[in-house]
């Protein structure tokens, strides 16, 4: 027996040898995703964004910071099926705290004393990578970690509540943060700012009129300069996309990771995923903050996208329902199901735009159309839609390469490219799998509503 | 003492429009188990509603005959109960067996879908109104130098006289004993022959009534009515929905003594503290309350059976 198994052991430990990379090949498998992502961003930047022009490029943009928001707030809302609708609230937090960074930072920090006036608003600094930008970074992850903080706080409720009690305490904190912010005074000029302290700046955001004079380190238009030579904006298409790529890779990895299992078991059953030994507490508050951390990030980018003011009324509810609607209409818990639902609803506006016009053409009407009124009841239809129609949303909790055509057509050619070594064989073959058995799960089972359990509060003193 | 009771009558006032507001959530959420976010837009479309049918028929400005009010309150309660019938039959129906967070999601753009709507050109447009003056401007009696004026009575007693009405239907007839038991064990009450989504539709009805007194009775509080889609309505609607779940939602009673407690919270603290911070009060309660107590100061402890 006891000769059997050491035989068994001494297998397993050659078999363990056989397949462990040596680490200089494990840190390349493991970093060049991430290299790939930002290589990809700066051609974007440099090669495509140009070639779109303005508007476009603008729109590219906003998918990018669309992208993040809406992926982050699937890490929470997907896999752990923790329903948040207050992820404005980390966006606003992760925002203000960037701006503050920035626009004090640069003021502090960065401009010479001759150069501060006494109007409002700092420009951009330095070359592209140079201290402007490192600057801006760096407000990148404070925002990330002010906003992760925050996720702790909203997280803990989620230890105790469930379904719409989560959703509804999610919702305050996101009140509590725009009532919190709105009552900060005016941002403080900068020839006074170079004098204050930090308590006097965390409570000059400039209150319900916006925070004004944040510079436009994320703009679509690389390195532009206005009339007097100033420089105006930066590479944000570039910041925007290296973020999109480092997220979408962490995502990945943590779907296909142990700690996403334990994630989608917390999300189909967190009594029984407590029972197969998932720590559920630890996994629900680090999903609040790893989610928190991208949202922050993402505002972060919002914030220095504006061009004018971060206004506290744009990071409202209505902010958190666009994100919500974002990641329910993708499928939530997949990750290109979620990028793509993001691309799309943020170019509808415009392909609405262009559909009314086209319309009005042929029936020969010339009035004005306000396409901008319906864009909001079109989203409402298409949330209940969705939700009647295809409660899983699009995607399901499926991938992009779990879909038929995909696995028939695009990644043999990618496997036979790729020669077998960028893609280990179980990784293209294990999600496939799962998505079958949940899917099977969540139709096939009972319904839902029919349980044996007694409703909550059921009594006859009920209505 | 003046300016204290001057607060205390604001308080009650307010906390009447809460509570007919969050009687709806409270209804809802006992025969269907989902909050309807819905809820808080039947209440603004109550208000608009009113407001356009005292436009039609002649009653816009001051000076309408005494039974304009009766009138107009049927009217709206009439057109929400039948709008609130209508959501449930084409937006919840469909989900009655989907799980909970679908319809959560769905009720989520039900109420976007009347918000913006509402917003329409077509509709009642973008611009806030003047509210007719149905109920005359002036104040009925006067203690320690405060005027009690005549639609804070008015509000007061509408409010009471639809909640005892309500409590009533709800234990002493025949629909309300139906609801109940729909409300204790939906599959168990149609095996005892009750028709389930006559009952549900019912609910809908009544609760969306209440919604819409409620909203006519804020627009003649304030005398203002704000575009649909305005933050005050979604915050207002919040704030009654809040009180349902601190009462312990599912629980008649509960809500109106958690409108109360949230409307005195708010209005004192603006009073007393800060009135920037108001809103900000009535979360912390929330959060506080479902912390220690998730079922609410009134509801029923409930044990996750597996």
């Amino acid at each position: 027996m006891t000769e059997g198994s050491d035989a068994r052991t001494r297998k397993l430990a050659e078999r363990i040898a056989e397949i462990k990379p040596n680490p200089a090949v494990a840190l390349g498998r493991s970093a060049w995703p991430f290299l790939a992502a930002i290589v990809i961003a700066f051609l974007l930047q440099v090669v495509i964004a140009p070639m779109l022009g303005g508007f476009y490029a603008k729109t590219l943009l906003d998918i990018g910071i669309a992208i993040v928001l809406a992926s982050s707030l699937n890490i929470v809302n997907g896999f752990a099926g923790q329903f948040s609708i207050g992820h404005a609230g980390f966006m606003m937090v992760g925002g203000y705290a960037a701006a503050c960074v920035t626009y004090y930072g640069s003021i502090k920090l960065l401009m010479p004393q001759g150069e501060l006036t006494e109007a409002i608003g700092v420009s951009v600094l330095g070359g592209f990578l140079g201290s402007g930008d490192l600057l801006f970074l760096a407000s990148c992850i404070v925002g990330g970690v002010f906003a992760a903080a925050a996720g702790i706080v909203v997280g803990l409720p989620s230890l105790r509540l469930r379904g719409d009690y989560l959703a509804i305490v999610t919702l305050g904190f996101g009140e509590i943060v725009r009532v919190l912010v709105q009552q900060t005074s005016d941002v403080i000029e900068p020839v006074k700012a170079v004098d204050a302290g930090v308590g006097e700046m965390v409570t000059h955001l400039g209150g319900p009129l916006g925070f004004t004079g944040t510079p436009t380190y994320v703009s679509p238009t690389p390195w532009a300069t206005n009339a007097s030579g100033d420089q105006t904006g930066h590479a944000g298409i570039f910041f925007a996309y290296s973020i999109v790529g480092i997220l979408l890779v962490l995502v990945y990895r943590l779907k296909m990771s142990s700690q996403g299992r334990a994630l989608l078991a917390v999300r189909e059953n967190e009594v029984a995923a407590e029972a197969m030994g998932v720590d559920t507490a630890s996994s629900k508050v680090s999903a609040f903050v790893l989610a928190a951390f991208f949202a922050g990030v993402g505002g972060a980018l919002f914030a220095h996208s504006l061009g004018v003011t971060l206004n506290p009324n744009e990071l409202g509810f209505q902010k958190s329902i666009d994100l919500v609607i974002m990641v329910v209409l993708g499928g939530m818990g997949s990750i290109t199901g979620v990028v793509f639902a993001a691309a799309f609803l943020t170019v509808l506006p415009e392909l609405f735009r262009e559909a009314a016009q086209f319309i009005t053409h042929l029936v020969g009407y010339h009035g004005q159309v306000n396409t901008d009124a319906y864009r909001m009841p079109v989203y409402a239809l298409l949330l209940i839609l969705v939700m009647i129609l295809r409660p899983q949303g699009l995607f399901g909790i499926k991938e992009l390469w779990d879909l038929g055509f995909w696995r028939r057509y695009v990644i043999p050619v990618w496997r036979k490219a790729a020669g077998g070594w960028l893609i280990p064989k179980h990784e293209a073959r294990l999600p496939a799998a799962i998505a079958r058995e949940l899917s099977t799960e969540r139709t096939g089972g009972e319904p839902a509503k029919s349980d044996d359990s007694p409703k909550p509060g059921a009594s006859g003193d009920q209505p | 003492m003046n300016d204290f009771l001057q607060t205390l009558v604001n308080a009650i006032a307010l906390g009447s429009l809460y509570a007919l507001t969050a009687l709806g959530y409270t209804l809802v959420y006992g025969v269907l188990r989902f909050i309807n976010f819905a809820h808080s837009d039947v209440f603004t479309l109550g208000a608009w509603v009113s407001f356009t049918i005292a436009g039609w028929i002649g009653w816009a400005g001051t000076g309408s005959p005494i039974f304009a009010m009766p009138v107009i309150l049927f009217l709206a309660m009439a057109i929400c109960a039948a709008l609130g019938i209508a959501i449930e039959t084409f937006a919840y129906r469909p989900l009655r067996r989907a799980p909970r967070l679908n319809v959560l999601i769905t009720a989520i753009g039900v109420s976007l879908l009347l918000q913006n709507v509402g917003q329409l050109k077509w509709a009642f447009g973008t611009q806030p109104q003047r509210m007719a003056e149905l109920v005359e401007d002036r104040s009925l009696f006067t203690i320690y130098d405060v005027h009690i004026r005549l639609v804070d009575v008015v509000v007061v007693i509408l409010a009471a006289l639809l909640v005892v009405a309500l409590e009533r239907l709800v234990y002493g007839t025949r629909i309300g004993r139906a609801m109940r038991a729909v409300s204790f064990d939906e599959r168990v009450a149609s095996l005892m022959g009750i028709d389930v989504n006559r009952v549900i539709s019912i609910t809908f009805g009544i609760g969306s009534a209440l919604a819409a007194a409620g909203g006519l009775l804020f627009a003649l509080k304030y005398g203002s009515i704000k575009q649909t889609a305005d933050a005050t309505w979604v915050l207002l609607g919040l704030k009654a929905f809040v009180a349902a779940v601190v009462g312990g939602i599912g629980n008649v009673r509960g809500a109106v003594a958690g409108a109360l407690l949230i409307s005195f919270v708010e209005v004192f603290g603006a009073a007393y503290l800060s009135p920037h911070m108001k809103d900000l009060y009535v979360f912390v309660i929330l959060i506080g309350v479902l912390l220690f107590k998730p079922s609410g100061l009134f509801g029923k402890a409930v044990t996750e059976k597996v």
